[in-house]
C-alpha cells in the first residue's frame, strides 16, 4: 500500500487503505513524543509553510511541532500583518510563497475549496487544514486514531456527532472517514443546524440529544459557533445548552458507561459541554490534541518524505 | 534489504538450520567473552529479522549465563539517507522500553551490506540517549561496504556479487531456518 497523492485535501477523496496508512503511520510516530530528544531527521532540508487565513491554536501549533520534530524548516504565515492587509489576493500571496520553493503548504481559509484551488495552481504539496465549511481532514484522522486506540478497531462502531452539523468541516471529514471504515454515524442537532442533504452521506439523523447518545461508542460534541445565534439559527445560547448541552446527568442516564467523549476544540464550557464532562473520565479531548501532532507528522512524512530530493 | 522486487531464484544454500543455530550460539559466547559477562548489556534488533535474531541471542545468553537481557526494537526508516528514493515510507515504530544510558548496546541485524542501515541505526540510537558503547552483531556479512563500518560479531562472512541478494529465512517469519543466496531470474 503506497501513498501516491500530491496533496491531502479531503477525507472524501481517500479510500479506506489510504486512511489506514495515515492512521498506522501516525500511531508509529507517537513514540517520538516520549523521547528525550524529540527530533528525527526524516524531513531534513524540506520546507513547510503554514498559510493560515483563519484563527487557530491547535492545528497551526501542531503542524509546526510536527514539522520541527521531523526536522523540516517550518515557516508560519498568518494573514494579519502580511501583504493581505495591503490588498494582495489569496492566489497571489500563495504563488509568491510557492516561488520560494516550499515542499508543503498547509492552508486554512474561510472559503470552501481554497485548498483545492492551491493544489491546482501550485506545484508543491498542499494540506487542507480547514477550508470553510468543507473539510478538515487532519482533524478527522486524529479523531480516528484516538478512537482506534481506545476501542481497538473501527468496524461496527457507532458514533454520534452532535451540534452544528451544517457548518462543521470537522463533522463532514469525520463522516466520510468513518463511513469508509465501516462505522455507523448518527448526526444530531437543532433542525436549523442539520443540512438538508445529510442523509446522502449515509448517516442517521436524530433530533433529540437523548436519542442520539443512546448505545453509541463515541459521542463527538461540536463547538457551537456563536455567530450562528446572530444568524437566527438558534434562539439563545441558554436554550441550546438546555437541549443540546451534554451534562453529567444526561450522560449517566442515556449513554453507555464506556462511551468516549470527544470534542475538536475550542470548547464552549457550559454550552455544548458541561465542564465536569469536558474534564471527566470519559473525555479524551486532550488525548485528541496529543494525537494531532502524530497525525500531522504522518501527513507531512507521506507527502514530503517519499519523493523529491536526490536521496543524498 | 534481503529480498529484491525482481523475480529471483535460489543459487546456493549458505547456512542450514543447525549451522545457523551454531553461529548464534558462538556469537552469544563471543558477546559474553568480549564484555566480561552480561552486566549492563542490552540488545537492539533492527526491523524485521534483526529483532528475531536479537531475541534468540538474548535467549542463548539467558541459558549460558542466566542473565535476562532487555531487547528493544529499532525502526530506522526516519533516519535513512535514501528516504526520498524509496517511495512510501512505512513506519513501524521504535520500541526500546529501557534506558540505554550507561548500557553496552549490541545492535543486531540479519545481513550487513553497504553499512548505510547501520549508519542510520547509530544515529537513531544516539538520539535516544548515550550508551557506553555500541557493538554490532550480524548473521551474514556480505561485503560491499560503502561506509567505514565493521561488525564486532559475524555469523558468516559471505563474499557475494552485487547482483545477488542474501535471504535470511527464519522460522518466526518464513517457517524455516536457513540462509540462501539468490540471483535475479535471467530475462
Amino acid at each position: 500500500m503506497g501513498w501516491t497523492r500530491k496533496d491531502l485535501l479531503a477525507m472524501r477523496d481517500l479510500d479506506a487503505g489510504e486512511i489506514l496508512l495515515l492512521v498506522d503511520t501516525a500511531a508509529s510516530l507517537q513514540e517520538i513524543a516520549t523521547r528525550e530528544i524529540k527530533k528525527v531527521p526524516a524531513l531534513r532540508g524540506k520546507t513547510v509553510v503554514n498559510l493560515f487565513y483563519e484563527a487557530s491554536t491547535r492545528t497551526r501549533t501542531s503542524f509546526e511541532i510536527a514539522g520541527k520534530w521531523l526536522s523540516a524548516d517550518v515557516v508560519n504565515f498568518s494573514a494579519g500583518g502580511s501583504s493581505v492587509s495591503k490588498g494582495e489576493s489569496f492566489i497571489d500571496t500563495a504563488k509568491n510563497i510557492a516561488a520560494m520553493s516550499p515542499d508543503v503548504v498547509v492552508v486554512r481559509h474561510a472559503a470552501s475549496g481554497a485548498a483545492a484551488l492551491l493544489a491546482r495552481e501550485l506545484p508543491c504539496s498542499i494540506v487542507n487544514a480547514g477550508d470553510g465549511t468543507h473539510e478538515h481532514p487532519t482533524q478527522a484522522l486524529l479523531d480516528l486514531l484516538t478512537i482506534r486506540e481506545r476501542k481497538g478497531h473501527f468496524e461496527g462502531l457507532h458514533v454520534a456527532i452532535v451540534g452544528d452539523i451544517a457548518h462543521s468541516r470537522v463533522a463532514r471529514s469525520n463522516i466520510h472517514g468513518m463511513k469508509k471504515l465501516g462505522m455507523t454515524v448518527t448526526v444530531a442537532g437543532p433542525p436549523t443546524l442539520i443540512p438538508p442533504f445529510v442523509q446522502e452521506l449515509g448517516v442517521k439523523v436524530a433530533y433529540r440529544l437523548e436519542d442520539a447518545i443512546r448505545d453509541v461508542d463515541v459521542i463527538m460534541m461540536l463547538r457551537l459557533q456563536h455567530e450562528r445565534m446572530a444568524a437566527g439559527l438558534i434562539p439563545s445560547l441558554r436554550e441550546y445548552a438546555r437541549y443540546w448541552g451534554l451534562s453529567l446527568d444526561r450522560l449517566a442516564r442515556h449513554a453507555r458507561p464506556d462511551v468516549l467523549i470527544m470534542h475538536p476544540g475550542p470548547v464552549n464550557r457550559g454550552v455544548e459541554l458541561a465542564p465536569e464532562v469536558a474534564d471527566g473520565p470519559y473525555s479524551v479531548i486532550l488525548d485528541q490534541v496529543a494525537k494531532g501532532v502524530a497525525v500531522r507528522m504522518a501527513v507531512l512524512l507521506l507527502l514530503a518524505g517519499g519523493k523529491g530530493g536526490d536521496g543524498a | 534489504m534481503s529480498s529484491p522486487a525482481r523475480p529471483s531464484r535460489e543459487k546456493a544454500q549458505v547456512l542450514d538450520e543447525a549451522a545457523l543455530d551454531r553461529a548464534l550460539t558462538r556469537i552469544a559466547h563471543e558477546i559474553l567473552e568480549r564484555n566480561g559477562g552480561a552486566a549492563d548489556l542490552a540488545f537492539v534488533g533492527l526491523r524485521t529479522r534483526g529483532i528475531t535474531l536479537a531475541h534468540r541471542l538474548a535467549a542463548k545468553i539467558a541459558r549460558i549465563d542466566g542473565a535476562a537481557l532487555p531487547v528493544g526494537t529499532l525502526d530506522i526508516t526516519l533516519y535513512r539517507d535514501d528516504l526520498a528514493m524509496r517511495g512510501t515510507p512505512v513506519i513501524r515504530g521504535t520500541d526500546i522500553p529501557f534506558s540505554i544510558k550507561g548500557k553496552t548496546v549490541v545492535l543486531v541485524d540479519d545481513v550487513l551490506f553497504t553499512g548505510r542501515t547501520i549508519r542510520a541505526a547509530l544515529d537513531a540510537i544516539i538520539d535516544l540517549g548515550r550508551p557506553t558503547a555500541i557493538q554490532l552483531a550480524c548473521l551474514i556479512d556480505r561485503g560491499h561496504r560503502e561506509l567505514p563500518i565493521r561488525p564486532d560479531y559475524v555469523g558468516k562472512n559471505l563474499p557475494t556479487s552485487r547482483r545477488e541478494s542474501v535471504a535470511v529465512r527464519l522460522r518466526e517469519h518464513d517457517g524455516e531456518d536457513r540462509v540462501v543466496i539468490e540471483e535475479p531470474e535471467e530475462a
